[in-house]
């Protein structure tokens, strides 16, 4: 009993994690297909992930080519989500530009926000200033999350206009939402 | 000197993309996909004629081989074939392992090598002369990688992808001649008909 009661209290606390509410989201949205570049800062969902049978969710070497994968399994009829840090993003306008955006390809973004609010690294801090003058300049959606009762709405909502409108979404993890990556690790 | 012809020794004919297209799609039966990469190679499919299983690329130079494995993993009852220019695998040439991990057995790739970026004035790539596409696949984990010796090879080793147990790699040489068409560059038109020709969607 004690035992059982320790798991419910688990997988509550999963359910009420970010990572829990990505998991759930996707799958009501029947998202199976999630290519990722991996980042600290999502190893437990990226480990759910590949623990839960619904999902097919692999590593990939660039984000590009997460992108170009879920373009082609969207068009196959198989929806997909990329999982990136922001230094990843920085390597997609092209792709946003000649694939995603002008063939009308639903791509949903989850983007685990580096660069910000405590960064060690100034080359991280730097690229991170170049994410929303791209997704602006491309006039994509997107939206920085930093609370946790918010998130769930945001993404649900989110990734349902991405897929009726044909229009690709960045959903950027703010360290507010996450904790981010923090010097000591 | 730093062309296609000087390559490591190689015991392959120099074909012709816009001929090896052609005996590709007059192979398909099935409605099998094809997606041709930026630039020569999805010119030639076009000119090969059009069919509403063909997806042409107008940009993202490299994925046309990450494109045809989403195509492969959404539609595993489906043969997906992918035509990639060298140039452009080389941008993307972490993609062969994605693709030997996930080993989706209904893809087979086709990388057309002139050892030149033929559409930007026939520039050599950086592998022309030492680099071996094949062996850089065998040793990505695509173990089903073989080199087209010539036209009939060629149609050999497409036919026995058809039924083979692992994602096959081709390589072929071919000249340095351009593109024989020109694929109409509308990009939503595009994605709805190859939509409708997989099935995924029906007409308004």
């Amino acid at each position: 009993m004690a035992l059982a009661g320790d798991q419910a209290s688990a997988q509550a606390a999963q359910e009420n994690s970010w990572h829990g509410i990505v998991q759930q989201t996707l799958r009501r949205n029947e998202i199976r297909l999630v290519p990722y570049v991996p980042d600290r800062v999502l190893t437990t969902l990226i480990k759910n992930l590949h623990a839960d049978p619904y999902f097919t969710a692999f590593p990939t070497a660039r984000e590009e080519e997460a992108v170009g994968i879920v373009s082609g399994a969207w068009m196959g009829g198989t929806r997909g989500a990329v999982l990136m840090q922001t230094s990843g993003f920085a390597t997609l306008a092209n792709v946003l530009a000649s694939l995603a955006i002008p063939y009308q390809i639903p791509l949903i973004m989850f983007v685990s926000e580096r660069g910000t609010l405590g960064e060690f690294n100034y080359g991280q801090s730097l690229v991170c200033r170049t994410m929303r003058p791209v997704l602006d300049s491309l006039a994509m959606e997107h939206h920085t999350v930093t609370r946790l009762d918010e998130f769930e709405f945001i993404a649900d909502r989110s990734i349902k206009q991405a897929i009726t409108t044909q229009a690709p979404v960045a959903l950027i993890l703010s360290p507010l939402l996450t904790g981010g990556k923090t010097f000591d690790k | 000197m730093n062309t296609a012809a000087s390559t490591p020794a190689r015991n392959t004919k120099a074909m012709n993309r816009f001929d090896l297209t052609s005996r590709l799609v007059a192979k398909l039966k099935n409605e099998e996909a094809v997606i041709g990469g930026i630039g020569n190679t999805n010119f030639d499919l076009w000119a090969a004629g059009h069919r509403p299983q063909n997806f042409y690329m107008l940009g993202s130079m490299g994925l046309a081989f990450p494109i045809a494995l989403g195509v492969a993993l959404a539609q595993p009852n489906r043969r997906v074939f992918a035509l990639e220019g060298d140039g452009s695998l080389l941008m993307q040439l972490g993609s062969l392992s994605t693709i030997a991990t996930l080993a989706p057995k209904n893809l087979t790739m086709v990388v057309m090598d002139n050892g030149i970026y033929q559409i930007t004035g026939a520039q050599p790539t950086p592998a022309a002369a030492v680099s071996d596409i094949v062996a850089i696949a065998v040793a990505s984990g695509l173990a089903n990688s073989a080199w087209a010796a010539d036209e009939a090879d060629f149609e050999r080793l497409i036919e026995q992808s058809m039924s083979a147990a692992a994602p096959t790699l081709i390589g072929v040489r071919i000249d340095d001649k351009p593109g024989t068409g020109t694929t109409r560059r509308d990009p939503v038109q595009i994605r709805e008909r190859f939509m409708l020709g997989l099935g995924v969607r029906q007409p308004l």
